[in-house]
């Protein structure tokens, strides 16, 4: 709140104080640390490149909280030009019409062309509607990939696995080794929303929610699930695979610490990565379920994508066109893509960070895209869920119950599902 | 210090002996022009309004509708978001949590406040150094308190789990149920002990010492003469606490608890205040969070008025 007061009076200061300075427009964002300073950089490139538009990047905290106080400004009248809003918010968002401008419209009404087809299969249908139209900018995308100790493998004396037979074949060596085997941070991402991406299992109803609000139900109870789950509590008590609670960063430390074998975290996590691992790692693909038979699909995209909110003047909702076909130039992309680790969103600029050689000298930045551009199953494009991120709520609350052994994996999807359907069923009252 | 243990529940006294008296008759005027009193109350009544009353209406309103996170469209709804709550087995298993939560946090902090402050009132030696040292930790901000807390009951790096593991404990904060708690309860009777510390400190200063004196002649065990002397003289500081405590572990406790959870509710422990937080901020539930707030509001009222009703009659005012 503070925040935003000061950014409110520090902006009414500036658009007093400089008549015929650039127009001034405002970017409410959920990034910390290093992929903060990221984005500042960004957007002085952004600001060097031109002089009609000034753009300040406000960080709002996480996620979570930038599209609360997103939300919570619009409601009052003092949005920002441009919010960024996290992958499970996407609904929340999308289902508001009248909040946001789409951002296909808003690069149109302004000369600006998008090409659709420029972008990465994955990404391109997220943060779409239903007939392919983009409502938000794609941004920072991610893929939940899996993390390796290489050091960990050579001395086991194994190889990684690429699927879950694999690793329940490797895990007592690594044990034995002296590591626990494996540990994954946000399981709601990792291991509940990419277990049906990458194995092709349908996720909810209405075309996993693209199609309609109404009657949207979960399927969090599919058989492959609750097997694997059953397996995932089986690892854990046999000290297979290790979990130390919801936080993000309780599950990434262990394997930072040499650890741990194997850590399933963001694409995007490799820059910190680089700079605190105390161990060499690699990278591969989130492992599937062979027995499944339709496995190694893409997965779903993570991250965030860029609204444009309504009720801004033109002069800036030019601006913030501007910034949109700013950030997809194949400059930009290859620049945030190297800095952070989030994945190229453009074809372009994956094609020229190739050629650049980056992948040579950086493999694990590749991994993430690699796995996006894997053939997509019918039920890997996306999901339309609303009050997600309170779903995702439940599942944590019921994931850890899981393996405190306070519910057997049959209740907790069960009271996932459940609950998960109560939301969705007053999701669609919001919107009737 | 002694004025303010002296008058808050002094005040608060005749605010109620004020509400129940019947209306006087030919009451003296104090002001000759009607406005004026009204002048010298705005002010605060302003502060009341917009920070009370209006944002409680709102709660009331809101509390009815289902609403579109962003504000488009709200859907009527009766009492359907007061039944989800009170119906949802999560939301009384918090209830349960918060009340276990608020009598822990009320009577560990007012009795270690009061052991401290007896044993102090009596130090002669460097007495201001040992009340400095105890006071100070009042002087940190609950966020700052929970992130303390978080580092001490860290997983991979805690102090504190370290030294439970000494003893065969293997405290899991964030993944446990009972070490979260335990943990929450640690952190949060540590930074409200000063505060009861700092009022009956002052209190017990405000004990003449005639009447201590007479005291020690009538009877010789230290023990007896607290509980027959100098607590029921205690008696209003340790009401006015009382409520003070009961609010704090209620509501400025959140701050604590959201360091401590990592935004990350999962399975750990939460009160009622921040499930409001949660389901309203987190998860744009705006009418089931103002539902929340209100049942949360009419809860503390009944508390007050309890307090009020039955409790007060049994404090002396000196």
């Amino acid at each position: 709140m503070k925040k935003s007061l000061s950014v409110i009076a520090a902006l009414a200061l500036t658009t007093n104080a400089a008549f015929a300075a650039p127009v001034q427009i405002t970017w409410w964002h959920g990034m910390g640390g290093a992929n903060e300073q990221v984005i500042n950089q960004v957007a002085e490139k952004f600001n060097a490149a031109q002089a009609a538009c000034a753009i300040t990047p406000v960080s709002k905290g996480t996620y979570e909280e930038a599209l609360a106080s997103g939300i919570a400004a619009f409601r009052s009248g003092e949005q920002p030009n441009i919010l960024q809003v996290f992958d499970a918010g996407a609904a929340t968002i999308i289902s508001a019409k009248g909040a946001t401008i789409p951002a296909e419209d808003l690069l149109a009404q302004n000369g600006h062309k998008l090409d659709r087809d420029a972008f990465i299969d994955g990404i391109r249908n997220f943060y779409a509607d239903a007939d392919g139209k983009f409502i938000g900018m794609p941004f920072n995308s991610s893929a939940p990939i899996m993390y390796i100790n290489t050091d960990a493998f050579t001395k086991a004396g194994v190889t990684p696995p690429k699927t879950w037979e694999e690793f329940e074949a490797v895990a007592p060596k690594l044990k034995e080794a002296g590591y626990v085997p494996l540990a994954a941070s946000q399981l709601t991402w990792m291991l509940f929303e990419n277990f049906f991406s990458r194995n092709n299992i349908q996720m909810a109803s209405n075309n996993n929610g693209y199609d309609s609000i109404e009657g949207t139900t979960l399927n969090a109870t599919a058989p492959e699930m609750i097997a694997f789950w059953n397996k995932l509590k089986e690892w854990h008590t046999a000290g297979l695979f290790g979990f130390y609670g919801a936080g993000w960063a309780d599950n990434q430390k262990p394997f930072e610490e040499g650890k741990v074998a194997l850590w399933i975290g963001s694409s995007g996590s490799f820059g910190g990565l680089s700079k605190t691992a105390t161990m060499p790692f690699s990278a591969d693909f989130i492992p599937y379920v062979a027995a499944i038979g339709e496995g190694n699909k893409s997965s779903f995209i993570g991250g965030a994508a860029l609204f444009a909110m309504s009720g801004k003047p033109e002069a800036e909702n030019k601006c913030s066109a501007d910034f949109f076909n700013f950030l997809t130039t194949t400059e930009i992309q290859t620049f945030y893509h190297q800095a952070t680790g989030y994945v190229a969103i453009t074809k372009a600029a994956y094609e020229a960070s190739k050629a650049e050689g980056w992948y040579t000298s950086h493999p694990v930045a590749e991994v993430g895209i690699k796995q996006l551009l894997l053939p997509q199953g019918e039920w890997s494009k996306g999901y339309r869920l609303g009050f997600y991120p309170q779903i995702r709520a439940v599942e944590e609350r019921e994931f850890n119950k899981i393996f405190s052994g306070e519910t057997t994996v049959e209740d907790a999807f069960k009271a996932i599902e459940t609950e998960g359907n109560e939301l969705l069923a007053k999701f669609a009252k919001t919107a009737g | 210090m002694t004025d303010v243990t002296q008058t808050a529940p002094g005040l608060i006294r005749r605010w109620i002996a004020r509400a129940t008296a019947r209306p006087e008759p030919a009451k003296r005027v104090q002001f000759d022009r009607p406005l004026l009193p009204w002048l010298f109350l705005a002010p605060q009544l302003a502060v009341i309004f917009v920070f009370f009353y209006w944002p409680s209406a709102q709660a009331i309103s809101s509390s009815f509708y289902i609403e579109d996170p962003f504000g488009f469209g709200s859907t009527f709804v009766g009492f359907d978001n007061y039944t989800d709550a009170l119906g949802s087995a999560e939301y009384r298993h918090i209830a349960g949590f918060t009340a276990i939560f608020t009598v822990l946090v009320t009577a560990f902090s007012l009795g270690l406040g009061l052991l401290l402050a007896v044993k102090a009132d009596q130090v002669i030696r460097a007495r201001s150094t040992y009340r400095t040292a105890l006071i100070s930790v009042y002087a940190i901000a609950p966020p700052v308190a929970g992130l303390i807390g978080m580092m001490l009951f860290d997983q991979h790096i805690g102090p504190f789990v370290k030294l439970a593991a000494c003893f065969g404990w293997e405290l899991k904060v964030g993944l446990n149920y009972f070490d979260t708690a335990f943990a929450m309860i640690l952190v949060s009777v540590w930074k409200q002990v000063p505060y009861n510390f700092i009022f009956i400190l002052s209190g017990l200063q405000g004990i003449p010492q005639s009447v201590r004196e007479a005291a020690l002649i009538d009877c010789k065990n230290g023990a007896r003469r607290f509980f027959t002397a100098i607590l029921p003289l205690l008696a209003p500081t340790a009401f006015f606490l009382l409520i003070i405590n009961i609010t704090y572990a209620l509501f400025d406790t959140f701050a604590v608890i959201d360091v401590m959870v990592k935004d990350k509710a999962a399975n750990n422990p939460i009160t009622l205040v921040y499930k409001v937080y949660l389901d309203g901020f987190r998860g744009n539930d705006i009418g089931g969070s103002s539902a929340q707030s209100v049942i949360l509001m009419l809860v503390v009222l009944v508390l007050t008025l309890v307090q009020f009703r039955w409790l007060e009659r049994r404090v002396h005012y000196g």
